[in-house]
């Protein structure tokens, strides 16, 4: 029916391409590899082969990785949230006071307390999220802009409601989540694997995750086919903002206490968790596995440094190397593979 | 013999931004199976009318017509539902969806895992991809790679594709060989033909009278917003159509 003549396409994923897209799993092998030779030598026993390790590795890993989670989908659509670290906070300091007022005041049991406690607390991020959208997506204001200011927002607002310090809970119940285990596994690695396993499924086979891929590639594009790119964006800083909610929460439950600073430290774990996981800040890729393994890179030197006794303050040190050389990666690969191949 | 119907009729449309007159009674119809090609020098009203008709713009007066019913879409979704497309210089492809989840985009479709779980139908998609572009004689060997990996001649293809697979009637292309090498040029023509030959009606925009002339079933010639002439490739010149387009 026509002539043209448009050759087949050479499109093939090149094998160095396939490294560079694991590299956050050859990082994790490759650490794993170190700190099994370093730890027999040191302390003449296994670091892989101990269910020890191996569960304090997978309880490090999961606040950081709760909001690492959310956080690819940000990253994916080319923003970024840095309020979620706070957000975390506030809503560590709420699920505690709802847990105790339900105690307290609504003569709820332990166990209804603590769920309660947990909803409220995610709850509480809902306002966050959807502003930190509604100013991205509305007003324009850039996403490192807006989210700054949530941060500051929600940081206040968790300092003010735990009165500067930190909110107890006396609930077993809210305890034996946060530190329980069932079998071999500990309850809080259980539900952050729940959450993975969930939000790979939303990223990978959904539309949503589908146009959060399409926004980042092009909000032009998204948007000339049809996606309603304002919506979406609310849509992604909420579950961001509800991953920060479900960590806080949790981590209530881990340290029988609310505290405002709860994810102070693990925000910029969480982006590195991303970055480290193969996701490129200028939006469009990334994947949920990625994340997961770049979380786990980042838990890794950090328990083993502590196992070898080396000073902890090399972990920082050592992840930064790790997301620098990350990004150096992302970059060569955009410049040499994965760009595009003009004839 | 008489003309078949005009698929698209643009009546006297008129379109002013404060002060400035961009369209001033612009008018031509567009026949199935027809490439018309409008002219004009930078400032003529080519875009502004293309974007009139493609609901970005509204207009202040004169009449579209589709298929002889008047037509005013609000916006560039509207339109794109009748079956008016448009290709943008940009393609806007997503550079790291495949070729099935660019033709897809917003519309994806779905199929049920397990009997019940909700999962994107990549399959379907890579079907429609390859049959798609088969039409487009463009034969694709990695059907997951993203769209990134291709040339700029084959991104096109991609979005001609894509108006092809919603069944598009009208396909709006502005400027589709502006950032194209000459080989790569070549190929958008011969995609403009196999759109003729799918019965589509095609409007294109071109600065390159030689693309034009080489495509165009009729070139429409703007001045200032104003039709400045009409003319046929076989009956004209490039000269002539300059002459038109500067006003003598």
């Amino acid at each position: 029916m026509t002539t043209a003549a448009v050759p087949a396409p050479s499109a093939r994923i090149s094998p160095l391409a396939q490294v560079a897209r694991l590299r956050a799993w050859l990082f994790l092998i490759l650490l794993a590899a170190t700190f099994e030779v370093w730890t027999r030598i040191a302390n003449g026993a296994s670091f892989v082969l101990s269910v020890y390790n191996l569960q304090a590795i997978a309880i490090f890993a999961s606040a950081p990785l709760m909001l690492g989670l959310g956080q690819t989908f940000v990253i994916i659509s080319a923003g970024i949230d840095l309020s979620l670290g706070f957000v975390m906070g506030l809503a560590s300091v709420v699920a505690a006071h709802a847990a105790n007022f339900g105690l307290a005041r609504l003569g709820m049991g332990p166990a209804e307390a603590a769920l309660f406690g947990i909803a409220v607390g995610v709850l509480a991020t809902v306002p966050a999220g959807l502003v930190n959208g509604w100013l991205i997506a509305v007003l324009k204001v850039p996403p490192f802009i807006g989210t700054l200011g949530m941060y500051g927002v929600s940081r206040g607002a968790a300092y003010l409601l735990a009165a500067g310090m930190t909110v107890a809970v006396n609930d077993d119940w809210y305890g034996a989540i946060g530190n329980g285990r069932l079998g071999p596994f500990p309850v809080l690695v259980l539900l952050t694997a729940v959450a993975c396993v969930a939000l790979h499924y939303v990223l990978s086979q959904t539309r949503f995750g589908q146009h959060v891929y399409a926004m980042g590639a092009s909000k032009a594009a998204a948007s000339r086919a049809g996606i309603d790119v304002r919506r979406l964006t609310m849509k992604i800083y909420l579950l961001s903002a509800v991953m920060g909610g479900v960590a806080g929460a949790l981590y209530t439950g881990r340290f029988s206490a609310g505290a405002p600073q709860a994810g102070e430290p693990l925000l910029l774990d969480s982006i590195a968790a991303v970055v480290i996981g193969g996701a490129s800040l200028f939006g469009g890729s990334g994947t949920i596995w990625g994340t997961v393994a770049g979380a786990f890179v980042i838990a890794v030197i950090q328990y083993g440094l502590v196992l070898v006794d080396v000073e902890p303050f090399w972990q920082f040190i050592a992840v930064g190397g790790i997301i620098i050389v990350s990004v150096l990666v992302d970059q060569t690969q955009r410049r040499f593979l994965g760009g595009r191949v003009d004839e | 013999m008489s003309e078949p119907a005009p698929i698209l009729s643009v009546r006297s449309v008129s379109k002013s931004f404060g002060a400035v007159r961009a369209l001033d009674r612009a008018s031509f119809d567009v026949l199935p199976g027809e490439v018309v090609a409008l002219a004009g020098d930078n400032g003529a009203g080519k875009s502004t009318i293309i974007k009139a008709i493609s609901g970005v713009i509204s207009r202040d007066g004169g009449d579209i017509l589709l298929d002889g019913k008047s037509v005013a879409f609000a916006t560039p979704h509207e339109a794109r539902d009748s079956g008016i497309e448009t290709i943008y210089q940009d393609l806007s492809l997503a550079d790291n969806l495949s070729i099935g989840a660019n033709i897809f985009l917003g519309r994806e479709p779905m199929r049920r895992a397990f009997g019940f779980l909700p999962v994107l139908d990549r399959r379907k998609m890579a079907e429609a991809a390859r049959e798609t572009m088969a039409r487009l004689d463009f034969h694709v060997d990695r059907l997951d790679a993203p769209v990134a990996a291709f040339s700029g001649g084959q991104r096109q293809a991609v979005a001609i594709g894509r108006a092809i697979f919603w069944n598009a009637r009208i396909v709006i292309m502005d400027e589709p060989t502006a950032a194209l090498g000459v080989p790569e040029q070549r190929k958008v023509m011969s995609l403009i033909r196999s759109l003729k030959a799918e019965g589509k009606g095609v409007i294109f925009i071109s600065h390159n009278l030689r693309d034009i002339f080489d495509v165009a079933d009729r070139i429409v010639v703007f001045r200032r917003g104003e039709n400045a002439g009409e003319r046929r490739p076989a009956e004209t010149t490039s000269d002539e159509i300059v002459r038109l387009m500067v006003g003598k």
